[in-house]
Parts: C-alpha cells; sequence; structure tokens
C-alpha cells in the first residue's frame, strides 16, 4: 500500500525541501520506488536540490491541466533509478493548483510507488493546504526556536482538521516530529531551545534531529541530496530518521554536543 | 490501488452551508398568566427599548410545564411580537405545545441542544461528548477533548469543556460552563462567556495567554510567578479573578 508522506513546516526557511530530497533519496536507496513532488508553484526549488534542473520539461501544472501525461513530467533520478521527480512549476502560482487534479495525480502515482513524498510550501494557504490534504504521514520540520515551534503547531492542527482524514473521519494523519539546524552548543549556551523544550510544546513523535551543518549547504549547491554524503553528520541523521520510519530502532544521535567524556561529565544541564 | 469515492467534479458553488453561533435571547416563563407575562415584559423592554426591539428571542416552556401549568403557544407568540419581539425559537415545550409552534413557523429545539449549533470546522478533530442523562437536572451539554488542541484552533462548548491534552499557545477554549484542562494550558482560556460568574477554570499546569472568566480576565504578565506552572484553579470573587492551588 503506497503511502503519501508530506513534508511540511509552516514556517519558510527551516529545511521542507532539503528534508524532501533526503528522504525521498533515502526511502529510494533502500529499494522503495519513491516520488517527490515539489509543491512550491512559483518558487520551484526542489529540481535544484535534486540537481535536475537542466531535465525540466513538463511540470506538475502541466500534469494538472492535461498538457503532459505523468509519464512526461516524472524525471527519473540519475543517482537512484528507484526515485522520481516531479517539479513544480515556476510560471505559474498556488491558484493552478486544485484539489480534484492533485487528487488524480496522487491517485495515479498511488498505482506505482510505494512512497510519494509531498514538498510542502510555506505558509498555511493553498499549496500548503493541498501539499498535506491528501497525506498518510506527516513529517513537520521545525527549527529550535519560538517562532518555528509555534508555525509547526498550527500546521499540527490544520494536519488534524483540515486534512482528507479529518474529513472522512479516518485514521488521522501519522505526525512525526524532525527537528532542525538543531546545534548542542548553542542550547547549552541557551541561544536555542533544546529538544525537551519543542517536545514539551510540541508533544510530538521524535523522528529525529538534524544537526546544523555546513554540508547541507554545500550539498544543496551541488545539486546532491545531503543524504547522499555519507561522512556527514546530517546525511548521517537522515539516514537514521529515514532507518526509523520504516521501522528500524535506532537510538537517536547529535542532540549532545561531541565534547566527549569530560564534556559529559562537566557539561552543564 | 484506492482511489477517492467521495470526489466529486468541481464546479463552481452557489451556495455554502456553514454553522455560526449566535447569542440569543431566552424568555423563560415561570408564570402561565399572559397578562402578567405582558405587563412584566413591557416593564423589561421599557428599560432597554432599543436593545429588544425586533429581537430575536427563544421561548422556554421547561419551567411553566414542570410547574404543570399550560399556556396557549399561539396566544403567547401574539404577545411577544405586539411587544416588538420575534420568537425563533421554543424549547422545553410539550408534544402539544411543539406541535402548535410548528404550526406557527417556530422551530422547536430540543432542551440539549441549544446552543449546540457551536461547531466550528475545527471541532470536527474532537470526540464528541457522550449525550448527557435526560434526567439531569442541568440542561447543558458536557464536551470532552482528548486531542491537542493547536495553536489557531478554536473550542467553543455550550456546556462544560474538559480538555485531556495540552492547549497550544494561539489557541482559544471556550465554554459557557466551566473549563476543565488536565495538561498544560499555553492558550487562551475562557468560562463563563454567557455571562455565569459562577464558572471556574481549572488546568494542571498555568501558563495561559489569557484566562477570563464571564469577561473578567488576566493576561499572561498579570499571572503571578507563585501560581504560573502549578495546577490551580480560577474563580471569581466580587469581580475580581482568584487563582488559588487545587488542593
Amino acid at each position: 500500500m503506497a503511502r503519501i508522506i508530506v513534508v511540511t513546516s509552516g514556517k519558510g526557511g527551516v529545511g521542507k525541501t532539503t528534508t524532501s530530497a533526503a528522504i525521498a533519496m533515502g526511502l529510494a536507496k533502500k529499494g522503495h520506488k519513491t516520488a517527490v513532488i515539489d509543491f512550491d508553484v512559483g518558487l520551484r526549488n526542489l529540481d535544484l536540490i535534486m540537481g535536475c534542473e537542466r531535465r525540466v520539461v513538463y511540470d506538475f501544472v502541466n500534469v494538472i491541466n492535461g498538457e503532459a501525461s505523468l509519464n512526461q513530467a516524472l524525471i527519473r533520478d540519475k543517482n537512484c533509478n528507484q526515485l522520481y521527480i516531479l517539479p513544480a512549476s515556476q510560471t505559474r502560482d498556488k491558484d493552478a493548483l486544485n484539489q480534484e487534479g492533485v487528487g488524480k495525480i496522487l491517485d495515479e502515482l498511488k498505482k506505482d510507488f510505494k512512497y510519494i513524498v509531498c514538498d510542502s510550501p510555506a505558509g498555511i494557504e493553498k499549496g500548503a493546504h493541498l501539499a498535506m490534504y491528501f497525506a498518510d504521514d506527516a513529517f513537520v520540520v521545525t527549527n529550535p526556536e519560538v517562532s518555528s515551534v509555534r508555525d509547526s503547531d498550527r500546521m499540527l492542527g490544520i494536519l488534524a482538521s483540515k486534512s482528507r482524514r479529518a474529513e472522512q473521519n479516518e485514521e488521522p494523519i501519522k505526525e512525526y516530529l524532525l527537528l532542525s539546524r538543531y546545534s548542542p552548543d548553542r542550547v547549552r549556551l541557551g541561544e536555542m531551545l533544546s529538544v525537551d523544550d519543542v517536545q514539551e510544546i510540541l508533544s510530538l513523535h521524535l523522528l529525529g534531529v538534524i544537526p546544523e551543518s555546513k554540508s547541507v549547504l554545500n550539498a544543496s549547491n551541488s545539486g546532491m541530496p545531503i543524504i547522499l554524503d555519507e561522512k556527514s553528520d546530517a546525511g548521517q541523521a537522515y539516514a537514521d530518521i529515514v532507518a526509523r520510519y520504516l521501522g528500524e530502532d535506532k537510538p537517536h544521535r547529535f542532540i549532545e554536543d561531541k565534547k566527549g567524556f569530560f564534556g559529559k561529565l562537566f557539561g552543564s544541564k | 490501488m484506492s482511489t477517492d469515492p467521495h470526489k466529486t467534479p468541481y464546479t463552481p458553488s452557489a451556495l455554502e452551508f456553514k454553522s455560526s453561533t449566535f447569542s440569543v435571547p431566552v424568555l423563560v416563563l415561570t408564570s402561565d398568566d399572559l397578562i402578567a407575562v405582558e405587563q412584566q415584559l413591557q416593564d423589561k423592554i421599557g428599560l432597554a427599548p432599543e436593545f429588544f426591539r425586533n429581537s430575536p428571542l427563544i421561548i422556554d416552556l421547561q419551567e411553566i410545564n414542570k410547574k404543570g401549568y399550560d399556556i396557549d403557544v399561539a396566544e403567547l407568540t401574539e404577545v411577544l411580537r405586539n411587544s416588538g419581539l420575534l420568537p425563533i425559537g421554543i424549547r422545553g415545550g410539550n408534544v402539544q405545545q411543539n406541535e402548535q409552534a410548528l404550526d406557527l413557523l417556530i422551530p422547536v429545539y430540543s432542551i440539549h441542544n441549544v446552543g449546540a449549533s457551536a461547531e466550528t470546522q475545527e471541532r470536527k478533530t474532537i470526540t464528541p461528548a457522550p449525550e448527557p442523562e435526560t434526567d439531569a437536572a442541568d440542561n447543558i451539554s458536557t464536551t470532552l477533548i482528548t486531542q491537542p488542541v493547536r495553536s489557531g484552533q478554536r473550542v467553543y462548548s455550550s456546556g462544560d469543556l474538559i480538555i485531556l491534552a495540552q492547549v497550544s499557545a494561539g489557541a482559544e477554549i471556550m465554554a459557557e460552563g466551566n473549563i476543565h484542562v488536565y495538561s498544560t494550558l499555553r492558550g487562551r482560556a475562557l468560562a463563563g462567556v454567557q455571562g455565569d460568574t459562577e464558572a471556574r477554570i481549572f488546568c494542571s499546569d498555568l501558563q495561559a495567554e489569557l484566562i477570563s472568566i464571564a469577561g473578567n480576565y488576566k493576561i499572561s504578565e498579570d499571572l503571578d510567578e507563585t501560581v504560573r506552572k502549578k495546577p490551580v484553579q480560577i474563580y471569581l470573587q466580587n469581580h475580581t479573578l482568584i487563582i488559588k492551588d487545587i488542593v
């Protein structure tokens, strides 16, 4: 049975597209046929992060309008043949999307794919609404700061009340917390909320913590999903997250800083 | 694989049904003496003629039926209309009174559901409360919520409101009766919103943005550090909000 995963946050700039690219690649690498859809119509970014921007012919809106078939628009990833990308249109805006069209495309994808990852735009308006509406699982990406946490909380309220599952009284969307750009050093200095602080406010199942890392920016710029950089801590964090999502039992990492034995002994907290 | 059977073709719709909540005066009759009723009604209206002019009204017959009196709904309606009031519903009537009301095109409300039209869209997430016992003396319904109330969500109960999960900052919970939150209360909580000064708020961890009982409110900044993050009850005494330990 196919699962639709929405990667969402409410707030912008927290790492939704980075996360979408990483977990889609991670799921595909594990051998599951995966599609990743860019719902950010008008601000197309996913293709850049996935390094396929020079191969975009047709896009999501073309398929909705019947100007291209799904197969024409899907781009096969060059690193993994189990992964396909459906890019957003850059020349249109969110009004080009409609619920019926999106539903049709997702139904068609469900016949063929195991996982469908929907990269939500920021905000709580139409684009974000359609990205989450059909979801089975939600990855809520949050940065350890108060405005991001509040926006995520708002998004969780919308997931619980305005999704298809909520409207049809089905089992609610499974919600997971991904805490990104986490820096234990800054948490210790009191500049950032800790995992516990965020957990207390959101009370959500923590799927993983992604450390703040320079390698993320490098990966984005070179069009390689960060999960392919197995040496980077952020890449490993995403690999853990995918494994946990698929049911593997992996202890959480990157929550404490790497000070080692003495840091742990004498560090505050 | 599964296709969605509930999909409808997209056509722009000409109308939309929405539910909203109104505050409507309820006229509770305690006497079947229509002359006395009319007299006292005039006195009341004289106090605030503008307020009552063309005001919608729900007739509540529960009290007089309890006393075993009877009243002619048609005559009563006549009296009300002559006084400039517009009856839009009746509740607490017996079978015969209800039939009379319907003949006059006045809708009949069940005593339990009056005011329960406060359904907002967000309410879909809410586990509905079981029907209250019919023989219970109070005629209000309790709303029970088991899921967290998230930022931006609003919940309204026409009776008491019991929440077993946290209430986030930016959420708003309102009840005509008491509010119980058996977790952290970070949002706004307003009890006794229809003026019940006896209503109370109970919570196991007070971090609210705002608390209010019957319109008397305190904002987060005014909360004393001795009660913050504590299990407390909040009630009204001489128009002042009192925040106290539960035990």
